[in-house]
């Protein structure tokens, strides 16, 4: 292998490592949510987990808080704090997790 | 690259460049040849941050400095002050953080010196690292209030750092007669869990009202505002009638010195005699903030929020009670949000990457009684380097909720303190 083509291997071989990283990234405001929604099985909490929900399922709960239609202890209020385009990239990122 | 011809010194040239900007990613899957890491502290900040970066990228070599074996959490403590809960039920270890593949060092952190990046410990070890994160909490100012020093703290506890002081305080509480009086000195801003003082007026108050009836308590306070203030207020009339005052700095709240002998606390209109003191000092970033140099003249640390990288020391992160974090108050729930926000930034600069700007929530539940919560939530992003709430968003439960509300709230709290403390030790 001439040193040309090692360094191109070099360089695939990094931006695969780069783009692994990227694909699992949280977006802005997703690492929060644990706080109060359990990321490991067997917590006692009346909060729901949100890995492994559809994405279409967070993101009409979070509709529904924001606009007042759910009865809610906390969600009414952070809900008004993500725009719709920040919910859905949350929502996708959790569908992922499991 | 194909049909070209790379000549030697561009070969050279780029190889070197590679070298340099991705060393830490071309490094073996081994912890011990990749990035260092250390985190001084292991509370909710730091023990966050130091799992959260181990699953940003395993490659890093995360060592978590922490003196006590045992970590005694804070929120819920005073429930075990009221006689609600052991304070057992507050402790936690650190083998399920060991078992990530974190190197936990049970040992004081005595000195940083960010010259050589190295983290000098009680035992004469030095640990060096490549990005130091400390999250090393408050310590209480003893040179804030005439009388009050470490031994008056034996007479009239603090009980703001949980553990001995928190039990003191109960058995305090436990040995007066009916018909005693209790008093709270309740700090300025800024200080750790905003709501806290009045959260422990109210879990103080349902003991007094079930068990000594013929009680008072009196909140002497260095403000004329505290948080979630009208939904305490609220349940204190219909929960403890008659049961509390609260003495708001315009009243004369302010505490200016204590005599601990006679459990006496003096403040500008008249003095106080208490049958238990509680005396919550003004506080600062804990110690070691100041010998690395990332605490500034008001005793906290100045951070840049996208990183949390401090102002004042390049390569230290500060996490949690101790910094300057604008909207976001210090509560457990922004220590964890916090570290886990500075965990993924952390893991990007150290393979040279731009972090992205974070968004951070803050969810804080008080109990008034055992079956009756209140909260506060925030949302916050930077905005011109300040962490900023969203306009719009956050704020406290709505004031005319019905009690089945304060009931769920209530469980929903237990619920959040499983969660959080499952997240960070479990």
């Amino acid at each position: 292998m001439n040193a040309t083509r090692m360094s191109a291997v070099v360089v695939v071989v990094l931006a695969s490592i780069a783009t692994a990283f990227a694909a699992s990234e949280p977006p802005a405001g997703a690492t929060s949510c644990s706080g109060c929604h359990p990321a490991n099985a067997g917590v006692q909490s009346p909060v729901p987990p949100l890995a492994g929900k559809t994405a279409a399922e967070i993101v009409a709960q979070m509709q529904a808080f924001r606009a007042g239609q759910r009865s809610a202890t906390v969600m009414d209020r952070i809900a008004k704090g993500f725009s719709d385009a920040e919910v859905q990239a949350i929502a996708a990122w959790y569908a992922q997790q499991h | 690259m194909t049909g070209q011809r790379t000549s030697r010194r561009t070969f050279l040239t780029s190889a070197a460049a590679l070298a340099t900007s991705v060393a830490l990613v071309a490094r073996p899957a081994i912890s011990q040849f990749g990035p260092r890491v250390v985190v001084v502290g292991g509370g909710f900040a730091g023990a966050s941050a130091a799992r959260a970066l181990r699953r940003a990228d395993p490659r890093i070599a995360v060592t978590l400095v922490e003196a006590n074996q045992t970590f005694t959490a804070c929120p819920f403590s005073n429930g075990v002050i009221a006689g609600l809960r052991d304070l057992t039920a507050q402790q936690f270890d650190y083998d399920n953080v060991a078992a990530d593949g974190i190197e936990v060092a049970i040992n004081a952190a005595n000195t940083v010196d960010p010259a050589t990046r190295t983290v000098l410990l009680g035992n004469g070890q030095r640990l060096a690292y490549d990005r130091l994160v400390l999250a090393p909490g408050i310590d209480l100012r003893w040179d804030a209030l005439p009388g009050y020093t470490e031994a008056a703290a034996e007479q009239m506890p603090h009980a703001w750092k949980a553990g001995a002081q928190t039990l003191l305080l109960r058995r305090q509480l436990e040995a007066m007669e009916d018909g005693g009086v209790v008093v709270i000195a309740a700090p300025a801003n800024p200080f750790r869990c905003p709501p806290g003082p009045y959260e422990r007026a109210s879990l103080i108050a349902y003991y007094l009202k079930t068990k000594k009836p013929r009680s008072k308590l009196i909140v002497l306070d260095a403000k004329d505002a505290f948080s979630k203030q009208r939904l305490f207020q609220n349940a204190w009339a219909e929960l403890y009638p008659g049961l509390i005052e609260w003495v708001s700095l315009s009243k004369g709240g302010k505490v200016t010195s204590v005599e601990v002998a006679t459990k006496t606390l003096v403040t500008d209109f008249g003095t106080h005699k208490a049958d238990v003191a509680n005396v919550i000092p003004p506080q600062k970033a804990a110690r070691i903030a100041e010998i690395a140099g990332v605490a500034d003249r008001t005793g906290w640390c100045p951070i840049a929020p996208v990183t949390f990288e401090s102002k004042l020391q390049p390569n230290i992160h500060v996490l949690g009670d101790a910094t300057i974090a604008g909207g976001m108050p210090k509560s457990a729930f922004t220590a964890n949000a916090q570290a886990k926000v500075c965990a993924a930034a952390v893991a990007k600069l150290l393979r040279g990457e731009t972090p992205a700007e974070p968004k951070l929530i803050n969810t804080c539940y008080s109990l008034v009684a055992p079956d009756y919560g209140i909260n506060v939530a925030g949302v916050y992003r930077p905005v011109n380097g300040v962490l900023t709430e969203i306009e719009g968003s956050g704020g406290v439960s709505a004031a005319d909720a019905p009690r089945a509300m304060r009931t769920l709230e209530a469980t929903f709290a237990n619920g959040w303190f499983k969660t959080i403390t499952n997240e960070v030790f479990g």
